[in-house]
């Protein structure tokens, strides 16, 4: 990269082009929509220059079909959208669960439903992130909060999809996407890139969906001689469709197991103010920094406030959060929707301490004087 | 943190009021090395609808990206500055263009015909953006002059250089000639 070691003004969706790229990314399909449009406009410009592939595909069906495709082929692979497109894709993204197919999906929310606010901010889809395709399943879901982070962000994206062979999320939101700020792009020797586990074994020896210590099989590229069958249907090992018991029950196990015992590579917050804090507010994405900012001026005023922001919102930080439940007084979560993550805090919290929401669903950001005002009363 | 000072720019769409944000924030965090973040509002169309440009600079970390209270305020529509004219921090600095902003929100406000010196001195309406820019500059030192230049330089089209040279040096000109008829003290951001 060109551009590495010097001082640049970047957008947040831009820095995700800037990381996929450092993480390896080769191949993107997508379909234009604001306020994600920006990651693909860069990518179709850069991504053939290091000899990459960019498609701009026929909706966001196809899009995320395509990147699936690219990626049972070996590439490392993206697509981005916003929140209509990123309903569209629901249905790959469950096949890329039960499939086991690595792939970055960005989705930069805006208001909804359905087509709803198309230039304004929202954190509507943080749910929608979790549970939007059908059946049981994990998923990875992180929320940058800076253009450094959408950089940094999107390469964890990649790593954590390619070592544990699950689609990962990258929740960004208009503010984050549109704000620009400086940044100075790394060496791609000082960027962690992690490579997908390939079998070693002769292609007469490989069972595609055995069972590993982590919990994550050896992948094949196709055309690399070894012949497998890739299917949604719950499979054996050997890949091929099962109704038995004894079958389902191990394989969803392991679905779920491959995460939740590597959760401390995946779970990350931020703690700002923590210590001896008696209130807290816990917050992500652009909502975070305003909160940053309100807990600074709470402190200048006496009150104790601290915040944890949320950097992986999936699988849900609980083992972070649960420890600050126990100790502080009251604990406020301001959110753009009607209360996704302060419902979950809800829920883990059991009755530990009192949890407040402020929520503001008008496409306008939440700003410092209204979560300061909250937390001045509280 | 250090000091934190924002700037609001605001007109119509088509104006070039994003554009001039960006540089501005450009000539802020790489030619002079503070830390900036730039942020814009917009609709959906392209032209005509309300645009609006904020930057925020600061030798701190940035947390809320956005202006609370700017600090400057630069109007290119009447509209714009009746829609924000109130938020500006008391003793902060409004800038409009004269020949678009017909009613001034207050005796205080610098008023220039921005539009106006684009035609006549570049022969480009289109550079209002940058005249202004140049003009907002000279009167706030929120950045030098010198990084102004060399962020419109790395961003403007190689066609328009001589253009964009030419508006910075009568916005500059301009600006300059107001300190000195008013002969009052220098504003500061």
């Amino acid at each position: 990269m060109s551009d590495t070691g010097r001082v640049m003004l970047l957008q947040g969706n831009e820095a995700v082009v800037e990381g996929a790229l450092a993480a390896g990314c080769r191949f993107f399909a997508g379909y234009p929509i604001t306020p994600a449009t920006e990651i693909s406009e860069v990518m179709s410009v850069r991504l053939p220059a290091v000899g990459g592939v960019f498609i701009q595909m026929e909706d966001e069906i196809a899009s995320l079909g395509a990147v699936i495709g690219a990626s049972l082929a070996g590439a490392k692979a993206m697509t981005a959208t916003s929140g209509p497109g990123f309903s569209l894709m629901q249905e790959n993204l469950g096949f890329a669960v039960i499939a086991e197919v690595p792939c970055v999906i960005v989705n930069v929310m805006r208001g909804g439903p359905s087509t709803g606010l198309p230039t304004h901010v929202s954190q509507g889809d943080v749910q929608q992130a979790r549970w939007g395709t059908h059946g049981d399943h994990p998923i990875i879901v992180l929320a940058p909060a800076t253009t450094r982070e959408c950089f940094d962000l999107t390469v964890l994206a990649f790593n954590l999809s390619e070592k544990f062979r699950i689609p990962v999320i990258l929740l960004s939101d208009e503010v984050v996407a549109h704000t620009r700020e400086k940044i100075t792009l790394p060496h791609p020797r000082e960027v962690e890139v992690v490579e997908r586990l390939k079998p070693t074994m002769p292609p007469e020896w490989y069972i595609p969906y055995e069972d590993t210590p982590r919990g994550v099989p050896p992948m094949a590229s196709f055309g690399d001689g070894y012949r497998y069958h890739v299917t949604g249907l719950i499979h054996d090992v050997r890949g091929f469709p099962t109704e038995r018991p004894d079958e389902i029950v191990p394989f969803l196990d392991r679905l779920f197991r491959k995460i939740h015992q590597h959760l401390h590579e995946i779970c990350r917050v931020e703690e700002f103010l923590t210590e001896e804090a008696d209130l807290l507010v816990v917050a992500y994405g652009s909502v975070a920094r305003s909160a940053k900012r309100a807990v600074r001026e709470a402190r200048a005023r006496g009150v104790k406030a601290g915040l944890v922001r949320l950097i992986t919102l999936w699988p849900f930080p609980r083992r972070w959060l649960e420890p600050h439940l126990r100790r502080v007084r009251a604990v406020l979560v301001p959110e753009l929707n009607r209360g996704q993550i302060s419902r979950e805090v809800s829920r883990i919290n059991q009755g530990l301490t009192r949890v407040e929401k402020l929520n503001r669903i008008d496409g306008r950001l939440l700003t410092p004087e209204e979560i300061l005002g909250r937390l001045m009363k509280m | 943190m250090g000091e934190r000072v924002e700037i609001r720019l605001a007109g119509s769409g088509g104006q070039g009021v994003i554009l001039a944000g960006v540089i501005l924030a450009e000539a802020a965090g790489v030619y002079e090395g503070r830390e900036v973040a730039q942020t814009q509002s917009y609709g959906p169309e392209a032209r005509g609808g309300a645009s609006r440009a904020e930057v925020v600079i600061s030798d701190g970390e940035i947390d809320y990206p956005r202006a609370m209270q700017p600090d400057i305020l630069l109007c290119l529509s009447q509209r714009a500055c009746d829609a924000y004219v109130f938020d500006v921090k008391p003793g902060g600095m409004v800038v409009v263009d004269s020949g678009l902003v017909q009613h001034l929100p207050t005796t205080r406000a610098v008023a220039l015909p921005f539009t106006e010196i684009a035609r006549r001195e570049v022969g480009e309406g289109m550079m209002a953006n940058i005249v202004a820019l140049a003009a907002l500059v000279t009167l706030t030192g929120v950045v030098s002059l010198r990084s102004l230049e060399a962020a419109v330089a790395a961003r403007i089209p190689p066609g328009h250089r001589e253009a964009a040279r030419k508006a910075l040096e009568a916005g500059a000109a301009a600006a300059r000639e107001y300190l000195n008829r008013r002969e009052a003290p220098r504003p500061t951001a």
